[in-house]
């Protein structure tokens, strides 16, 4: 099995000329739209960016102040988990798969350093990990894919659950939460970094609908995840615990 | 040699078309371009392209798609195997009702993905999925003159 994946990985070599000869042409005419937008409408774009800017700079020093203070805390505690990651952004290419696979294709490979299982994030939340990787470009399996699955925790309540991609609404499903199990619809969800494959606190999804069949054991709990999958063209590649 | 040459450049053709990014409504009515190349050089050269020619291609297919290797060889091949037998019907027979077999070929070969797909479970999440045999079909009178042009101008 193990060799097996380094043979899928080396035959990804001379697959991935097509994937770019297929992407750079749609990179390119994006490039040029965006080269003959008019004055107006980037010096406005541009002051919103800056407005935008501000309020996350904000945000930032005090999450920053809350870091350090935390990290301090788990110090005195002589624990030994600390919150620091590296980061690399990578570019999503333009390849579309057939419309029931729910994986893209990253423009980095095992020369950036990418490794197998690396989780991916974007602006607003986990967009699912690396299940394959060639010399020059790696493979993400999305968390709507009904084979993905993530330890999260609600935000509000504490409660952990497993949550599992569904085929059928590309939306995300909890499996085995009980029907007394207090959630509730616009519960947020983030990872509670307990497999080890993702690192804890990322937010991972909204819940749009809470159903108990009487005719099943457990209730339905259907979440929208709070990443673009779909759209997002550039995304984060995390080095966690011991790959950092 | 040179019909060797023309395969391929209309193989790559077909690979790029299946992975070029078209709008959303589109995503289910791509037309089978893979399978419909395919048809057309094993009915027109059914001893240079084959079952074995249809492997391969399919092989690259998954590796290009990231499905379960040799789901779309397996798939290919099967109706390559079909094709072949009766590439002399087929090469008679007239454009409406080659479009008609066209039909057939590719509603088995997706038929044969479904299958596969859900011993995996992971079905199409839409019945959409069938639409793809028809635009294929439609395509194909269009298809088979602008194959015909192109074997007429590479001379093979």
């Amino acid at each position: 099995m193990e060799s097996f994946t380094l043979v899928r990985s080396a035959l990804s070599v001379p697959i991935a000329p097509l994937q770019y000869m297929v992407s750079e042409p749609i990179q390119i005419f994006a490039y040029l739209k965006n080269i003959i937008n008019t004055h107006d409408k980037l010096v406005s774009e541009n002051l919103q960016l800056k407005a935008n800017e501000l309020l996350l700079q904000s945000q930032l020093q005090r999450l920053l102040a809350i870091e350090s203070e935390n990290n301090y805390l788990k110090s005195l505690l002589q624990s030994s988990h600390h919150v620091k990651e590296k980061m690399k952004i990578a570019e999503v290419l333009s390849v579309r798969f057939e419309p029931y696979m729910h994986r893209v294709v990253l423009n980095k490979g095992s020369q950036d350093g990418v490794y197998l299982g690396q989780p991916v994030l974007d602006a607003n939340g986990i967009m699912g990990q690396v299940v394959q990787v060639g010399p020059i470009t790696s493979e993400v399996l999305l968390i709507n894919d009904p084979q993905s699955g993530i330890s999260v925790q609600n935000t509000r309540t504490g409660v952990r659950a497993v949550v599992v991609g569904d085929s059928y609404s590309s939306n995300l499903r909890l499996m085995f939460v009980s029907k007394t199990t207090e959630i509730k619809q616009g519960d947020f969800f983030i990872t509670s970094g307990l497999g080890g494959h993702y690192p804890e606190g990322y937010p991972v999804g909204k819940v749009v609908s809470v159903s108990q069949d009487p005719a099943s054991q457990f209730a339905e709990v259907i979440l929208q995840p709070s990443a673009h999958l779909e759209s997002t063209r550039q995304v984060l590649l995390i080095w966690y615990q011991k790959h950092a | 040699m040179r019909s060797i040459i023309a395969v391929i450049l209309t193989v790559m053709m077909a690979l790029m078309l299946m992975l070029l990014p078209m709008p959303d409504w589109t995503v289910w009515l791509r037309p089978v371009w893979l399978l419909l190349v395919l048809i057309y050089w094993a009915m027109v050269m059914p001893y240079q392209v084959g079952v074995g020619v249809a492997w391969v291609v399919g092989i690259i297919e998954d590796l290009l798609t990231s499905s379960m290797l040799g789901e779309h060889a397996l798939a290919l091949s099967f109706v390559i195997y079909l094709v072949s037998s009766l590439h002399i019907r087929l090469k008679v027979s007239p454009l409406l009702q080659q479009s008609l077999m066209v039909l057939l070929f590719v509603l088995l070969y997706q038929f044969i993905i479904y299958c596969i797909q859900g011993f995996i479970g992971e079905l199409p999440s839409s019945h959409l999925y069938w639409l793809s045999p028809l635009t294929s079909m439609l395509l194909w009178p269009w298809f088979f003159i602008l194959m015909n042009d192109y074997r007429r101008w590479i001379r093979v």
